[in-house]
């Protein structure tokens, strides 16, 4: 793990890396945060506002309970559990095939530390580009609230807004976004070791990617309540 | 030179390399030969240092690897190219971009000058012109010289290649052989091969150690190893149909 975090051996490199990583790790994971997000946030308005039978409580509330259900534990934990599944399987996998087939090997014996080089800028990526992510969740999930609404007729677009901008506290994003750092430290760091520390052939990282996305999500699960615990 | 200096390594009960000892000479292709399973592999790797020995010490033209700071070694690891079995190629880069890689790692030279040292390598390997060509669209041969490309690119004092001719038919075989004979000579290297295909020891053993069940068995050159009266050693030279009848 210290190996991981040294200074890197070629800022340029390093840069380089990093911005393959982005791409990798964040940009290419945008269509599926979109779908998974906009749906989601469709599926609480429409269970929200049919558990809603008493007409003593405003139908604002679907708007609002939307919000918080999205940017409290939809956004950040749904989707960073998503992110385990495809961006941790595709880490261990993919350092697992580099161990198997000596790759790593080559960058000790040519001088570079591999850990930092192969894992460093993926968890500079993820720690970065993770937040961007849910942020885009959270504003898709809301948005796919208000479409379900107004296209079901269960609830009007003024009252599905008024819900939504009701008693917004801006530290519940706060939250949400320190929960998505640790989140993405944990899905690259569990995954990254489950790769570099195998030894065999395919099946292994097959194993390894098994894992990878295993673990991950037992931590993220695990961290949620300890952060929630502590942070609200 | 590289000198192994009573080396001995175990994995957990198992002791795969005894008090082995040997002096790689500059200049030569020094051979490690020897059946499957027989320790050449994990010399190899103690010699690069990518396991640590249990016992005994390697030296690099008279520094001693196991005592020298993790700055020293690195820098020493800086002198050495290594070809692997698989060629170990970055699947993920172009061939230019894997031979690149070495230089864009240690050196401040332009893109120019890197690009101009890609294409010298890629010449003496005869594969000039393939500079975007992925690692998946190679046939093995080429894998192969692409690997030594990248290995000769920073001008490395020691060259090391785990058996170089795995998975080559005998002609490319044949090939590879002479390209690392041509380019220990050309560049004064120290070149360390493992093997056990008989036609690259009688080709290119200028300097053979022969390892038996992790111990030193027998040492000579391409000459010596044809007259040697070692059981053993002869059991291995002489283990295939065609060697048998020349006997």
């Amino acid at each position: 793990m210290l190996q991981v975090f040294r200074k890197p051996d070629k800022g340029k490199m390093f840069g380089k890396q990093l911005m393959v990583e982005f791409q990798n790790l964040g940009v290419d994971s945008i269509g599926i945060v979109a779908v998974i997000s906009t749906f989601m946030g469709a599926v609480v308005a429409i269970q929200t506002a049919y558990n809603i039978d008493n007409p003593f409580i405003p139908m604002t509330m679907v708007g609002f309970t939307t919000r918080q259900s999205v940017i409290l534990e939809f956004a950040p934990t749904v989707i960073s559990l998503i992110l385990a599944g495809k961006v941790g399987s595709r880490i261990a996998s993919e350092i697992g095939t580099m161990r198997v087939t000596e790759q790593i090997d080559a960058l000790q014996i040519m001088g570079v530390n591999s850990a930092n080089f192969l894992v460093f800028p993926k968890v500079i990526a993820a720690v970065i580009f993770n937040p961007i992510l849910v942020i885009f969740s959270m504003f898709l999930g809301l948005a796919g609230g208000w479409l379900a609404c107004i296209s079901f007729g269960l609830v009007s677009s003024a009252d599905y807004i008024i819900g939504i901008q009701s008693w917004f506290e801006p530290y519940t994003v706060f939250y949400a976004l320190i929960k998505t750092i640790v989140f993405a430290y944990l899905i690259v760091t569990i995954s990254a070791y489950q790769g570099y520390s195998i030894s065999g052939g395919s099946l292994d990282v097959g194993n390894a990617s098994t894992k990878g996305v295993v673990y991950s999500s037992i931590f993220i699960i695990l961290f949620n309540l300890i952060l929630t615990q502590l942070l609200l | 030179m590289i000198d192994a200096k009573n080396i001995s390594k175990s994995f957990g009960d198992q002791q795969i390399l005894r008090n082995i000892s040997f002096h790689f000479e500059e200049g030569k292709t020094n051979l490690i030969i020897g059946q499957s399973g027989s320790g050449k592999t994990v010399l190899m790797k103690c010699l690069v240092g990518l396991y640590d020995v249990d016992e005994g010490d390697i030296e690099y033209d008279g520094r001693s690897y196991s005592k020298l700071s993790f700055k020293k070694k690195k820098k020493i690891r800086q002198e050495i190219g290594m070809l692997f079995q698989g060629g170990a190629l970055f699947d993920y880069m172009t061939v230019e971009e894997n031979i690149m890689f070495p230089l864009s790692m240690f050196t401040r030279e332009s893109y120019e000058e890197k690009l101009k040292r890609v294409n010298f390598c890629l010449e003496r390997v005869n594969l000039e012109g393939q500079n975007a060509l992925m690692p998946s669209e190679l046939s093995g041969g080429m894998i192969k010289r692409v690997a030594i490309a990248r290995a000769i690119s920073l001008n490395p004092k020691y060259l090391f290649c785990d058996e170089p001719n795995s998975g080559l038919d005998p002609q490319t075989a044949g090939v590879i052989d002479e390209l690392i004979s041509e380019i220990t000579h050309d560049f004064n290297m120290t070149t360390i091969v493992n093997t056990h295909d008989m036609n690259s020891v009688l080709k290119i053993g200028e300097n053979i150690a022969f390892i038996n069940q992790g111990e030193l068995w027998w040492t000579g050159n391409k000459i010596s190893v044809l007259k040697a009266d070692n059981t053993v050693l002869n059991d291995f030279i002489f283990a295939t149909e065609l060697t048998k009848r020349l006997k």
